[in-house]
């Protein structure tokens, strides 16, 4: 029988993650993706960074699940480095990833009891009640046999999530959690980020470039905007600004006479 | 210079993942039902494959033997030659290539899917080594399965060699006496030097196809050049280290 040790959490107290970012940059080759980007995030916090398409959200996402690592600056997930291989088990950390991420050569059980079973969380007799719970919490428990490809864009996000779930992180990243998905989908997604912290006390990163979620769960906003970090404040705040990067990016105007395209219709 | 510099790295990725792999093997036994899965696939779909080719391979050599040797009045030793070609050279050699092309390639595309789709870095993110759950099971299923395969080759290949004797009349060779040439001259050091070779090969060909693998970067069309580039790495490391392997044990 599998004996069964301590899961992460267990070890220290079950407390949510603080985050601390300090001047990080990155670069690939010539190219610099991020600048200079600082910011704390409280534990049980959701901070939700925002940005247009290549402004460095993602990247910066990366650097805090500790899969790239920077050119300069320093990173610290309740004082440990996430990058470091040999510190990786001192705090857990789960990433929704925008695909979703499930190993396709796994059911969608398999996905969800590979972590406590790697890490022989939990006796095998436990590991399926622990399984099928966050897979109820989804409302997806109908899904326990299915494989990956068998399911929809929404279902691999919600399982990637009882995925995340199962882990019992303190920090949670998600990757653009509602691209791809329709209104509905997007509200239920946004209700389980919320409902997630409130029961599970856990901090949760949200990249994201849907404005009704973020202005939704969030209790603090970053702005990125060409790999660095405009702003932070919380929602209220950013509505209220006057500062025309903040106000654009929130408020996008929509020209049907935009003079730019006047060109094309003339040429066709 | 930037090709040399992509091959040392890449070697170097390639030692470290090993390294990493190995230094893992205590957690083999929890890693048994995957040990098992990847031995199925390595020796049970290769097969089939080994299993037509060898025998045409012995085949084609006792036929070739039979063609030379026989103006020689020489044609009893038709059995040594099919015997210690098969079991010190081809035998190995052929389980290895069909090993690259049949296994490794299906494992590259594989481990590099996973990595285009984020679903390496997933288990990064789950502390789960990539090293244990997916190269150390492949790399000890190829330890376990190549010295089987090698073995049956080498068997199917005399077989062939043996039809071949009996049934084709210029040679006027039974396969009694082909066995009887067979044994008397292939000894167990012949085969032993070619279960060495072949375990060898079986341990770089899987090395190859994971390293190509995981280091894939990019998307579907990538996927297909690292399959490329695994088979015909593979090719070349199995007969570059054929040379050495054989004058070592010479």
């Amino acid at each position: 029988m599998a004996t069964s040790r301590k899961s992460p959490i267990q070890r220290q107290d079950r407390s949510p993650a603080a985050v601390k970012v300090e001047g990080l940059s990155k670069s690939y080759g010539s190219q610099e993706v991020l600048h200079d980007v600082s910011f704390n995030v409280e534990p049980g916090e959701i901070f939700v960074i925002m940005g247009p398409s290549g402004s460095g959200k993602s990247v910066l996402l990366r650097h805090i699940a500790g899969l790239e690592v920077p050119t300069r600056g320093k990173l610290d997930i309740n004082g440990f480095n996430p990058t470091l291989p040999e510190t990786r088990d001192q705090f857990a950390l789960a990433l929704v990833f925008q695909s979703g991420a499930l190993l396709n050569s796994l059911s969608v059980y398999d996905n969800l009891a590979l972590y406590p079973h790697e890490h022989r969380l939990c006796p095998q007799k436990d590991l399926r009640d622990r399984v099928m719970r966050a897979l109820r919490i989804l409302s997806i428990e109908h899904a326990v046999q299915k494989m990956p490809a068998e399911l929809s864009g929404g279902m691999r996000k919600r399982v990637a999530i009882a995925r995340a779930l199962v882990m019992e992180p303190q920090l949670l990243l998600y990757d653009e959690p509602t691209s791809e998905l329709d209104p509905i989908m997007a509200a239920t997604i946004a209700e389980i980020i919320a409902t997630l912290r409130e029961e599970y006390a856990v901090t949760s990163i949200v990249v994201s470039h849907d404005r009704d979620l973020s202005l939704t769960i969030a209790d603090r906003f970053a702005l990125m905007q060409g790999g660095q970090l405009h702003s932070v404040a919380p929602p209220g705040e950013f509505q209220k600004s006057t500062d025309p990067i903040i106000t654009e990016f929130l408020n996008p105007q929509i020209n049907l006479q935009n003079p730019r395209f006047k060109s094309l219709e003339t040429s066709s | 210079m930037n090709r040399i510099n992509n091959f040392l790295e890449a070697f170097g990725a390639g030692v470290i993942m090993t390294w990493r792999a190995f230094a893992m093997l205590p957690a083999a036994p929890r890693i048994l039902k995957r040990i098992t899965e990847q031995g199925f696939l390595i020796g049970y779909t290769s097969l089939p494959i080994i299993g037509i080719l060898c025998f045409f391979m012995g085949s084609v050599l006792a036929l070739q033997a039979g063609i030379s040797l026989r103006e020689f009045g020489a044609k009893e030793f038709i059995g040594a030659l099919v015997g210690a070609s098969m079991a010190r050279e081809l035998g190995p050699v052929m389980v290895a290539i069909i090993l690259a092309g049949r296994v490794g390639s299906a494992v590259t595309a594989e481990l590099a899917s996973m990595r285009v789709n984020s679903e390496i870095d997933a288990l990064t993110t789950m502390n789960i080594p990539p090293e244990r759950l997916l190269v150390l099971p492949r790399l000890l299923a190829v330890i376990l399965v190549m010295p089987v395969l090698t073995m049956l080759a080498n068997l199917i290949g005399w077989f062939g060699g043996a039809v071949v004797c009996e049934y084709v009349g210029f040679i006027g060779l039974s396969a009694d006496e082909f066995f009887r040439n067979l044994q008397s001259y292939v000894s167990f050091s012949d085969v032993m030097d070619g279960l060495i070779k072949a375990e060898v090969f079986g341990i770089v060909v899987m090395i190859i196809s994971c390293n190509t693998g995981l280091r894939t970067q990019g998307g579907p069309r990538e996927i297909g050049l690292a399959v490329t580039k695994s088979v015909v790495l593979s090719l070349i490391a199995i007969l570059t280290l054929d040379y050495f392997i054989t004058k070592l044990l010479a």
